[in-house]
């Protein structure tokens, strides 16, 4: 008697352990995860720059790289939603330039910023919309839906421009171009939102059934559909975030620079698809970090700005990129195989 | 009256004809074992119950009203769970995510909802303790064994009360203390007045806990028969077609 009380007492201990328990613990875990590698080559790139150039640390020049790289950040952390349900959006870039265009046509003819912003959220999201569907509902792949898109998108930005420049925001134009491209408490505005986004992807990946159900649908999207995720629609609003968020960056970059012409974010989805998965994303699927995407962004905009202090022609730019990109890849590609 | 009614359930696949014409009840209480060579047609039959796609021709009946489910969420609803032959789980989440799937605890706090790791870690644990499985709510599928991950597939029937519990081979691939508490489980849940369909290839399983069994064979129902006036030869040479039927 008293030895199956004992008994009984010991199992329950056993199962209460083995509840608790976990294959890696907390820091161990960070330590297995891509941002985190990321992040020390970042640090290393740092170190090493501050003995090349006295320029590197300065504040200015701190400053700068932020704030260029918090652009692509932004956009890296939409990108990051489609990534990680194994899908893929070229469009990104041109978007840009036509969301920036119909911001600077909504301001320049004196319809406000107010105005100005919801109009350009809208045309990303309508882009956004017509991919996700094109891709959800009607099953076709992802790559040639948004290769369609970037293409009617650049055109699209054209046709509306009518080809031309626009500098005159309206009245609004001092707000704007604060926004963009002005700071607060020595951080640049758009760093600024970039954090609190980067935040609220971070809070909605780990704690909300949308980032849930994004994350399932990239794992096996057959099993979500079973246990009865809408996966299709699902799979549009995804394309809708990674829309609003190169709308958001577009708002911001025209606010910054001062001025728009149709031709701005051409080929921005290189840098940042590159972004998001050098902070890990995988084009597989199933695996997001919130925290990659500006890690990710950051590490390119560093290798540019390193270059350049260091006098190595910007010819080689893209070269460092396209290698950290592959290393990135690859260096996954090794961890997975030991993993397993 | 029976808690589950097919009546002449035919299934084709363009030319295939998976089930023709395919009638079976269950009632509460009861364990019913699906027995079948490779391709019969079993798991087609579970996968209409559960809603996943509807069947060619032929009605459902649950508790003598016919329902349509154009989707596995509408069969969940009816009370029916289900674990699949290929489990479907999300090899990237963690056991207790697999478990919660679709219907995730969450806590509310401020304008906020978010998701309950806690209730969701503990319960799942318990739900596996009473499998005597040892499997860790907080590891990810991707690194579990055969028979964790089944262990994960069958816990996820034990969130809800359901009328019914479709298990599609959930034996197949576990060890025989496992295999014990699934039947055991099974045996709880007929005491309980929940209705079962195993379908099993293991012979022994299926004379243990079931209270008749029905073979198929090449999509048409050969046999229908009480576990007691039958035996396992019988069954044997139903499923090979070495008796045409009974
Ligand atoms: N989605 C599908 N499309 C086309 N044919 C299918 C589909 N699903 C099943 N079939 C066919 O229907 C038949 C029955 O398959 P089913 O999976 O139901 O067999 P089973 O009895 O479960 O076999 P097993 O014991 O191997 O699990 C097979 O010939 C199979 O090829
Ligand atoms: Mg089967």
């Amino acid at each position: 008697m008293t030895d199956q009380t004992h008994d009984q007492a010991s199992h329950a201990e056993i199962d209460e352990s083995i509840t608790s328990r976990q294959e890696v613990s907390g820091f161990a875990a960070i330590l297995r995860t891509q941002p985190f590698w990321v992040f020390m080559a970042i640090l290393t790139l740092g170190v090493v720059m501050s003995f090349v150039s006295d320029v590197f640390f300065t504040e200015r020049n701190m400053f700068n790289i932020t704030r260029n790289f918090a652009f692509f950040g932004i956009m890296a952390l939409g990108m990051s939603a489609v990534i990680c349900t194994a899908g893929i959006d070229l469009s990104v870039g041109s978007l840009v330039g036509l969301t920036g265009i119909v911001t600077g046509l909504i301001m320049q003819a004196g319809y406000g910023i107010e105005l100005g912003f919801i109009g350009c959220m809208l045309t990303a999201a309508a882009v956004g919309l017509v991919n996700g569907i094109l891709i959800a509902y009607l099953k076709m792949p992802p790559f040639v839906v948004t290769l369609g898109m970037m293409s009617i998108v650049v055109s699209l930005a054209r046709v509306v421009s009518d080809n031309k420049m626009i500098y005159d925001f309206g009245p609004d134009m001092d707000l704007f171009e604060w926004i963009g491209g002005e700071s607060v408490m020595g951080v640049p505005n758009v760093v600024w939102i970039m954090i609190v986004l980067t935040a609220v992807f971070w809070w909605v990946w780990r704690y909300s059934t949308w980032g849930r159900w994004v994350i399932a649908i990239g794992g096996n999207a057959q099993a979500a559909k079973l246990s009865g995720i809408p996966v299709e629609r699902m799979i549009v609003s995804v394309y809708v975030v990674c829309s609003l968020c190169a709308g958001l960056a577009a708002f911001l970059f025209v606010g910054y620079t001062g001025s728009v012409t149709n031709g701005m974010g051409f080929t921005w989805e290189l840098t940042v698809i590159a972004a998001t998965v050098i902070g890990g994303a995988n084009l597989m699927g199933g695996i997001v970090f919130a925290l990659g995407a500006p890690i990710g962004a950051a590490l390119i905009e560093l290798i540019r700005n390193s270059l350049l202090l260091a006098g190595i022609p910007a010819m080689w730019q893209q070269f460092f990129v396209g290698l950290f990109l592959i290393i990135a890849v690859l260096l996954e590609q090794i961890r997975n195989r030991g993993g397993k | 009256m029976s808690l589950l009614e097919l009546n002449s359930i035919t299934k084709s696949f363009g030319a295939i004809h998976a089930l023709q014409g395919v009638d079976l009840e269950v009632s509460a209480g009861e364990a019913v074992g699906l027995m079948g060579d490779n391709g019969a047609g079993k798991s087609t039959l579970m996968k209409i119950i559960a809603g996943n796609f509807p069947p060619t021709e032929g009605a459902i009946r649950i508790e003598g009203n016919e329902v349509t489910f154009s989707q596995p969420l509408d069969a969940r609803e009816a009370g029916i769970e289900i674990v699949y032959q290929d489990l479907a789980l999300c090899d990237n989440l963690t056991a207790a995510a697999n478990v919660f799937l679709g219907r995730e605890a969450k806590k509310r706090i401020g304008p906020f909802k978010m998701l309950d790791y806690k209730t969701m870690y503990q319960k799942s644990g318990e739900l596996f303790a009473e499998l005597k499985s040892e499997t860790r709510p907080r590891d990810l599928v991707r690194q579990m064994s055969g028979g964790q991950r089944q262990a994960v597939a069958i816990a996820r029937t034990r969130l809800s009360d359901p009328k019914l519990v479709l298990m599609d081979e959930p034996t197949a691939a576990i060890s025989v203390r496992q295999v014990a508490e699934v039947l055991a489980l099974i045996k709880r849940l007929k005491e309980t007045g929940h209705a079962v369909i195993l379908v099993s290839h293991r012979m022994p399983d299926v004379f243990e806990v079931c209270d008749r069994v029905a073979v198929l064979r090449r999509g048409t129902k050969v046999a229908d028969k009480r576990i007691d006036e039958t035996s396992p030869e019988e069954v044997t040479g139903l499923i090979t077609g070495a008796i045409a039927a009974a």
